[in-house]
């Protein structure tokens, strides 16, 4: 499929691993992305609090610019959980403010440009390739399946709330990602903090809130018995892995969990090298994790019990069916 | 002109400040005695309540002495006192049909505040009712003869009750429940709040009565399929399914349930934290004592199915009785039963608490849902009444239940489910008497509104239960810091009266989920003519002075199936429903109201588009004719027929289109008068 493209700053520099690994799987899950030409910064989450009409106008700017540019696709897809959001709410904002949409609209012609709220569809990376591209067209092109890694899919809070024009099955405890790493041979692990936050900017602005947040993440993740993490958001994977290593001096404590994007475990699973994904940038080496990878399949334990469970099995175990 | 032989007596009621706050009583009398004098209004009264024995009497006096053909009665809606009006002209000897009401109170003095405006729109309507009323005419009401037979649908405490009273009355009796066995939520429950007398104790004597009970036809494991006819004269079809037990051979040994080797999870009775076996008892005490075979998880049938085979068969080769009692090859059956009435007792679900992930249901293993600590709780249940966590053996030291689990919460149910609070009150003093354990309730507001019921409330806060006023945000495994122990459950939660966000570790949280209808109550309310409100629960005629029976006739509700309600008013409510079907059944035959539809046979081209459109499904198309005839015992006078009809061939009695177009003229009466000024 085709699909409008907005970067973002983060993946040019800190994580170019997620681009560079976008890049390599996009022709086998036969994705064609058109950059947006000129496109500007989001202003990520704090300028919304700072400027309300500025930093809609901002992210105006982008959509006017994919509006105009647009010619396949009416899908403007990113990959940042931040640059996602601003999209999707600036246009979910124009579409039922009528102030905002004519001032926003205002501030863009004085550039030459505007843009019709609910033109295009802004949607997340994850998005796309999970319910677009579908898991039956990945799990076809898997020639290297994950079999025997533990991963803690893990969401942030950005991209399954306030979910504008309802793309995800729960709010709280999506499981698309989930589906996804099962269709590449991995084993997501069952966990609670799915959509907790991951602390965002205050790693620069309150390094011990932060530090709370991520040790969370990562002990809920160690807890559950994960590998590694798998996440879809530069900020995100930034506080988890770079900050991992501060986090464990505060804390005295030594967590080595990876940080991966699911882009870089799709690309594994496609058969590319770690090196073309941009593997082997990240803090916290995932090089012992990635060594669990089995060609076989682990064997499921017998899943159709003979013995008759004892008291001393328990109750029956909880069941999301 | 008809008009100028009738004498109309319109009389408009104060209903106290009701009308007369805002509408100018004395006015609209004016109004209907000088300009609709030649409408064949001979007089106009105000009273203060008409409905009153004496503005009841004022009317009947007019008619003999005044010798009145029509009456108006300008006050509240006819849904509130029509019968009375009605009555009122009956007993001076007027035909009732040829009495109306105008809706001035409800449509004008409820709805508007301008004095001027109000009296205007209140005038109008008088107008238009005596118009409508010139064109009424007399009729007789429709008698039909009454079966003495009743349906209950439900074996719950609510359909026990109501089966109990109609059968010791002396009449028939079918009992239909859809599952294994009588006895509904109330038989897995071990206490009842606020006596914690013992349920099974209480439930199980009404269980065993109704199953013996000579006027009692039990049908267990059983569904209605198919209702017709009408108030007196139901046909209903039921399916009863199979069980694959010789019903009448059966002793009830259960050497077969002992010997089947398959042991499978029981989410029904035991909640999903017990096991039951291929071939079970639904309980202990279940009535009838018979078990059922589940062909899902049988060996034999799993076997015949996928490869052609059986195999295991050890209930029917260990089976002591002769002929044997296991039936492999047993068939649904269809019954047909002729009954009069219906009383509809088809209770609850639970609310699903998969739904709110945040709060870890099914996925956190201690995270149980209060029907599966009732079970836990009870000394039959599959922890032998110790409460425990799921390794089933440690007890825990501290239990949070977390209130208002999708109930009073926009993103899933709006409606209070009426019991959770109790209940949570009864499992948290269930819970510390037996382990000992803290006892946490996190409560948007307790509500403890029945006899005895804050008393049981206080007694809960002295044994040292905790409150929390707090909804809780979430209930989490994983700790928040290095401070925090690992294996608890944290509960995070706002708490609004300290003003602090606390988050208390515990290990195990109980899930006070809300009441929610059966997911096929709309299907089940077709079957049976009744509708659902927009939560699901099934509609009662009116709100207060008549919460038992429903717009159509002859059908009843009563327990949850109405809407949450605990056990003493599901008593009261099957109680009171067999009252009125006893009432029913003593008069021997019912009066219908005569507004009915009739097909002009000359107009009709046979189309059929009214067939399907009858929610009552009292049109049927006769084929030697080529017309669509409506039963008119069944027809409830909607007029959806009546508005549908392409070619104008259906007349609605009481509504004909002569009387509504006279309506509409007398309510355009000054519109009119203006335009012919102009």
């Amino acid at each position: 499929m085709k699909a409008l493209f907005y970067p973002g700053c983060s993946m040019q520099k800190n994580a170019r691993p997620y681009l560079d690994s976008l890049l390599a799987i996009r022709a086998d899950i036969d994705l064609e992305l058109q950059e947006i030409d000129d496109w500007n910064c989001c202003g990520a989450t704090e300028y919304m609090s700072v400027h309300r009409v500025a930093a809609h106008s901002l992210i105006g700017r982008n959509l006017a610019l994919a509006q105009q540019q647009a010619s396949d696709s009416d899908v403007l897809t990113a990959g940042c959980s931040a640059c996602y959001l601003n999209l999707a709410k600036t246009d979910a904002q124009m579409r039922e403010d009528a102030h905002l949409n004519a001032t926003v609209n205002e501030a863009l012609a004085a550039g030459g440009l505007a843009y019709q709220p609910g033109s295009l569809k802004v949607r997340h990376l994850l998005d796309v390739v999970c319910h677009d591209i579908g898991y039956a067209a990945i799990k076809a092109r898997v020639v290297k399946p994950l079999h025997g890694l533990k991963v803690a899919a893990y969401y942030g809070c950005q991209v399954a709330r306030p979910d504008y024009d309802g793309r995800w099955d729960c709010h709280e405890h999506p499981t698309a990602m989930d589906q996804l790493l099962r269709a590449l041979g991995a084993e997501p692990v069952e966990w609670s903090l799915k959509t907790q936050c991951c602390g965002g900017h205050m790693s620069v602005i309150g390094p011990e809130v932060a530090f709370g947040l991520i040790r969370r993440l990562i002990h809920g993740a160690t807890q559950a018995g994960a590998d590694l993490v798998a996440t879809l958001c530069p900020m995100c994977q930034l506080n988890l892995d770079a900050y991992q290593v501060e986090m464990n001096k505060h804390f005295h404590s030594d967590y080595q969990m990876p940080v991966l994007y699911f882009t870089q475990l799709m690309g594994l699973a496609f058969g590319k090298n770690a090196g073309e994904l941009g593997i082997g940038k990240e803090f916290v080496d995932a090089a012992p994790a990635l060594a669990k990878i089995q060609a076989e399949a682990p064997k499921v334990a017998e899943a159709k019990r003979k013995r008759r469970p004892k008291p001393s099995d328990g109750l029956p175990p909880p069941r999301m069916e | 002109m008809t008009s100028q032989q009738e004498r109309v007596g319109v009389y408009v009621c104060h209903c106290g400040s009701n009308i007369a706050g805002v509408v100018d009583v004395e006015s609209v009398v004016k109004f209907a005695a000088e300009e609709l004098k030649d409408r064949g209004v001979v007089l106009a009264r105000d009273y203060t309540f008409m409905c009153s024995v004496a503005g009841q009497e004022l009317i009947e006096q007019d008619i003999r002495e005044q010798g009145l053909t029509r009456v108006v009665v300008a006050a509240c809606s006819p849904h509130l006192h029509e019968k009375t009006f009605r009555g009122a002209c009956e007993r001076a000897g007027l035909n009732p049909y040829l009495a109306e009401m105008a809706s001035i109170r409800e449509h004008v003095a409820w709805v508007h505040s301008g004095h001027a405006a109000a009296t205007a729109k209140a005038k109008s309507i008088v107008s238009g009712t005596v118009e409508r009323v010139l064109k009424n005419e007399a009729l007789d009401a429709i008698k039909v003869p009454i079966d003495a037979a009743t349906l209950v649908v439900g074996g719950g405490i609510a359909g026990l009750q109501a089966a109990l009273e109609v059968a010791e009355a002396g009449y028939e009796v079918y009992l239909i429940e859809r599952e294994a066995s009588l006895g509904g939520h109330m038989a897995q429950f071990d206490k009842t709040f606020p006596t914690l007398d013992c349920a099974a104790c209480i439930l199980t004597p009404k269980m065993a009565s109704a199953g013996s009970h000579p006027k009692i036809h039990l049908f267990t494991w059983s569904e209605v399929e198919k209702v017709e006819g009408f108030v007196g004269n139901y046909t209903v079809s039921v399916k009863k399914k199979p069980r694959y037990i010789d019903e009448d051979v059966c002793t009830g040994c259960g050497i077969c349930v002992e010997k089947c080797p398959v042991l499978v999870v029981d989410d029904n009775f035991e909640a999903g934290i017990g096991y039951r076996k291929a071939i079970y008892w639904p309980f202990a005490q279940a009535v009838p004592n018979l078990p059922v075979l589940d062909p899902d998880t049988c060996t034999y049938f799993i076997g015949a199915k996928t490869k052609d085979k059986g195999g295991c068969k050890a209930c029917e080769i260990f089976c002591p009785t002769v002929p044997n009692s296991i039936l492999f090859g047993q068939k649904e059956e269809r019954v047909t039963l002729k009954v009069g009435n219906i009383i509809l007792a088809t209770g609850w679900e639970l609310f699903n608490a998969r739904r709110i992930p945040q709060y870890g249901y099914g996925r956190l293993a201690n995270v149980f849902s209060n029907l599966e600590l009732e079970r836990m709780c009870n000394a039959a249940g599959p922890t032998g009444g110790k409460i425990v966590l799921r390794d089933g053996q440690t007890a825990p030291k501290a239990v949070g239940i977390v209130h208002c689990v999708g109930s009073r919460d926009r993103n899933y149910n709006p409606y209070c489910s009426a019991i959770c609070c109790m209940q949570s009150l009864k499992l948290a003093h269930l819970v510390k008497e037996r382990s000992g354990a803290e006892v946490y309730n996190f409560y948007i507001d307790i509500r403890t509104p029945g006899k005895d019921y804050d008393e049981f409330y206080q007694r809960v806060i002295d044994e040292g239960v905790h409150f929390v006023r707090g909804k809780v945000a979430d209930v989490s495994d994983v700790p928040l810091g290095p401070g925090e122990e690992s294996g608890k459950l944290y509960i995070q939660v706002e708490d609004t009266l300290a003003g602090l966000q606390r988050r208390i570790p515990v290990d195990m949280v109980v899930l006070a989920s809300g009441l929610e209808p059966r997911h096929d109550s709309a299907e089940v309310g077709k079957t049976f003519g009744i509708s659902c409100s927009t939560n699901g629960w099934f509609i009662e005629k009116h709100a207060k002075l008549d919460p038992i029976a429903t717009m159509t006739d002859g059908v009843f509700v009563a327990g949850c199936a109405q809407g949450p309600k605990d056990i003493p008013a599901s008593v009261a409510q099957g109680a009171a429903a067999a009252a009125r079907v006893l009432s029913y059944i003593r008069q021997g035959e019912l009066a219908l109201e005569p507004v009915r539809a009739s097909v002009v046979e000359e107009q009709c081209s046979g189309c059929r588009l009214c067939n399907g459109l009858c929610p009552y499904n009292a049109i049927s198309f006769v084929e030697e004719r080529r017309v669509s005839e409506i039963n008119a015992a069944l027809c409830q006078g909607c007029g959806t027929c009546v508005a549908a009809c392409p070619a104008g061939a259906i007349q609605g009695s009481g509504y004909s289109n002569e009387q509504l177009f006279a309506q509409i003229e007398g309510l355009l009466r000054e519109v009119r008068h203006e335009t012919e000024v102009v």
